[in-house]
Parts: C-alpha cells; sequence; structure tokens
C-alpha cells in the first residue's frame, strides 16, 4: 500500500521555521511507522533527522507526535493510523533538526530527583541481597516501567509553557525510588519535589497518562508522591 | 553551520534545579487550594441564594438590608470568611496561572506585583468595612 506521510521538517541551516514536507512510500499495513520513515530516510532524503536506536519500544529513543499524540514510532502500525500520517517532534524542547530535540530540560528533572539506591549510612551494608516482599513491590512496581522517552512530560500542557517545571517522568522516577522498602531517599526525594517547580506544579491534565507507550498510570504516580510529601508518609 | 548555541538564542529553554534550600510553602498553598475551595462551594452557594435569590433577589439589597444582616455576628464571620477564603483562593490560582504562563522575569515580577497589591487593598477594605459597619450611619 501507499502511505502518505506530512513530516514536520526543520533544518536550521537553512530554515527560519518548521515546515511540512509530503513524501509517499511504499509500505505493508503491519510495518511500523519508524520502518516507514527509515523507507523516507534511506531511499528519499538523507536529510531527515531522527533518533532511534532499539526499534522495539523499550530505549526511549524514538518518541514523536504522530497524528497528534505522543507515541513512539517504533510502536504504531501503519494500519492503525489515518492517513495523511503527519509527524512531529515532540512538544516543549528546543527543536535541534526535525525530530531531534535538546533533551537536556527533561535530564535535567530526571537528575534533580536522584534516580539511584540511597541507602541508609547507619545500616551496616549487607552481605545478602536486600529482601522485598512480593507486596512491598507491587507499590512502585508500575513506576518501574518507565524508558525515559519524554512522551509524559513532552505532552504535559504545563512542560510546555515552563520547561522550568520537573515533569512527569521525572516524578515516576522519583515515585520508583521514595516507594521502593530498600530505599531511604525518600525525604530528599520529597524535599526536592516540593519546591515550586516540583510535583506541586502538575494540574492533573492526564495527558501524561494518556501518552505513556508503557502504560504507566503516570498521573496516579504523580498523585501518591503529592500525598507523601504533604502529610510526610511513604 | 547552525550549532544548539545558535537554537538556544532564539529560545533557551529553563531546565529544572533543586533550590539548595527547597521551600515548602508551595505544598500549603496546594493543600489549602484543596480545601478553601470545598469550602467555597458551600458559602458561594449560600451567600447566591440569599442574596441574589430569596425575595426580590439583589433588588431588596440596600443599607437597611445590610445593617440588619449585619446586626447578627453570624453572618459577620460568614462574609469574612468568604471574603477572605474567596481572595486568597482567587488570586492564588491567578499567580500559579501567571508563574506557568509569563516568562519573561521582569513582567512577571511586575504582574505579580500588582496582582499582590489588589489583594492587599481588597483584604484591607473589606475587612475594614466588616469590622467598622455602623448600622446607625443609616438613621
Ligand atoms: S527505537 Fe527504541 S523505543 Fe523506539
Amino acid at each position: 500500500m501507499d502511505v502518505k506521510l506530512k513530516l514536520l521538517r526543520f533544518n536550521p541551516e537553512t530554515d527560519t521555521e518548521a515546515h511540512f514536507e509530503e513524501y509517499t512510500v511504499e509500505a505493508e499495513p503491519m510495518d511500523r511507522l519508524l520502518d516507514v520513515l527509515h523507507k523516507v530516510k534511506w531511499y528519499q532524503d538523507g536529510t531527515l533527522a531522527m533518533r532511534r536506536s532499539c526499534a522495539h519500544a523499550i530505549c526511549g529513543s524514538d518518541a514523536m507526535v504522530i497524528n497528534g499524540e505522543n507515541a513512539l514510532a517504533c510502536k504504531v502500525l501503519v494500519k492503525d493510523l489515518a492517513q495523511p500520517i503527519t509527524v512531529e517532534p515532540i512538544r516543549g524542547l528546543p527543536v535541534i533538526k526535525d525530530f531531534v530535540v535538546d533533551m537536556e530540560p527533561f535530564f535535567a528533572g530526571y537528575k534533580a530527583v536522584k534516580p539511584w539506591l540511597i541507602t541508609d549510612p547507619h545500616e551496616h551494608e549487607p552481605a545478602r541481597e536486600r529482601i522485598q516482599s512480593p507486596e512491598e513491590r507491587a507499590v512502585f512496581d508500575d513506576t518501574t516501567k518507565c524508558i525515559l522517552c519524554a512522551a509524559c512530560t513532552t505532552s504535559c500542557p504545563i512542560f510546555w509553557s515552563d520547561e522550568g517545571y520537573v515533569g512527569p517522568a521525572a516524578i515516576v522516577n522519583a515515585h520508583r525510588f521514595i516507594f521502593d522498602s530498600r530505599d531511604s531517599g525518600a525525604r530528599e526525594r520529597l524535599e526536592i519535589l516540593s519546591q515550586a517547580d516540583g510535583a506541586f506544579k502538575c494540574r492533573t491534565a492526564f495527558n501524561c497518562t494518556a501518552a505513556c507507550p508503557r502504560g504507566i498510570k503516570v498521573t496516579k504516580a504523580i498523585q501518591e508522591v503529592k500525598r507523601a510529601a504533604l502529610f510526610g508518609t511513604v | 553551520m547552525a550549532t544548539v548555541e545558535d537554537i538556544y538564542r532564539k529560545h533557551k529553554p529553563r531546565a529544572f534545579k533543586a533550590d539548595r534550600r527547597p521551600s515548602r510553602s508551595e505544598v500549603w498553598w496546594w493543600f489549602f487550594m484543596r480545601i478553601s475551595g470545598i469550602i467555597l462551594v458551600f458559602l458561594v452557594l449560600i451567600h447566591l441564594y440569599v442574596m441574589h435569590l430569596v425575595g426580590e433577589g439583589v433588588e431588596r439589597v440596600n443599607f437597611a438590608f445590610v445593617a440588619e444582616r449585619w446586626d447578627n455576628v453570624g453572618w459577620k464571620t460568614f462574609d469574612w470568611v468568604l471574603l477572605v477564603l474567596a481572595l486568597l483562593h482567587g488570586s492564588n490560582g491567578l499567580r500559579i496561572i501567571i508563574d506557568d504562563y509569563v516568562r519573561r522575569d521582569g513582567v512577571r515580577t511586575a504582574i505579580k506585583g500588582a496582582l499582590y497589591a489588589v489583594t492587599t487593598v481588597l483584604m484591607i477594605m473589606g475587612t475594614a468595612v466588616i469590622a467598622t459597619f455602623d448600622p446607625s450611619l443609616g438613621s
């Protein structure tokens, strides 16, 4: 079948503004959008810039605005998309070229919440693994699924207007450690997320939950973090 | 050759930075908005009913009506609580919207300054009227 594409192109060397360009590609209905973009890049226009790596929805490189919704190009099938398929870079971050955006503000929020295990300094280093019951694990299971694709954060209207907002992805990754029974850094992280640009800037628009390609209940996680920050309970 | 620096010249994104000593005030403002919101639903509905729907509604509101109403300390308290909660809830909401959407530092400070000034003046005026109201002025 012929697939019609409308790609939002921007070349900083020649363009002052982004503009749509149209392409037609021969593809199978079961092809992923990523395959179709590859065909454009490999056989029609080598200047098309995009990020992708695994092509299996696990590295989180290829989040794009596809027919108006944030998704991974490697996770949507051509047959499920209305034509012409419009593809734009994710919103709220400066576009470097075509679908490549500057992810720095996104990762700044991620780094700020200390997304690593913080152990209790008074605890003797255990000689065995830290035991965790299935129930304890279930509390934060959902937020372990994040692949840092930025689909949630760049679907957030608050982030669009202010990249200084820590963003849903950072809160999700904070949640993953705050509610981990082996971790002792909850206080530090909740303190950081209590500041003006932290979790309380969330207005529960729910765009993040709709955008997550991993099906993480992002808004729910944010609300749990807010509750923990407000009442000091984990 | 355009670089990220060139792109930044047009739009340098702000990025989240953890404050050295993070303040928790935003947490309490957030909590205040939920609680005051719930209370205001009832206060505003009662206010609307009493002032605009009963009898001839707002047509009957004159000095005598207010004097009689504020003879009762309960209604005075009711009106003052409504004033404080509505004013704080409303202006805090505006502050949050300004923080979200006004991106130029100077402009934001100016608009927020004006907002705080208006809020303070309205709060003082409203409180003064309720506290110093003298029904004998009408006669
Ligand atoms: S290419 Fe890795 S997530 Fe799509």
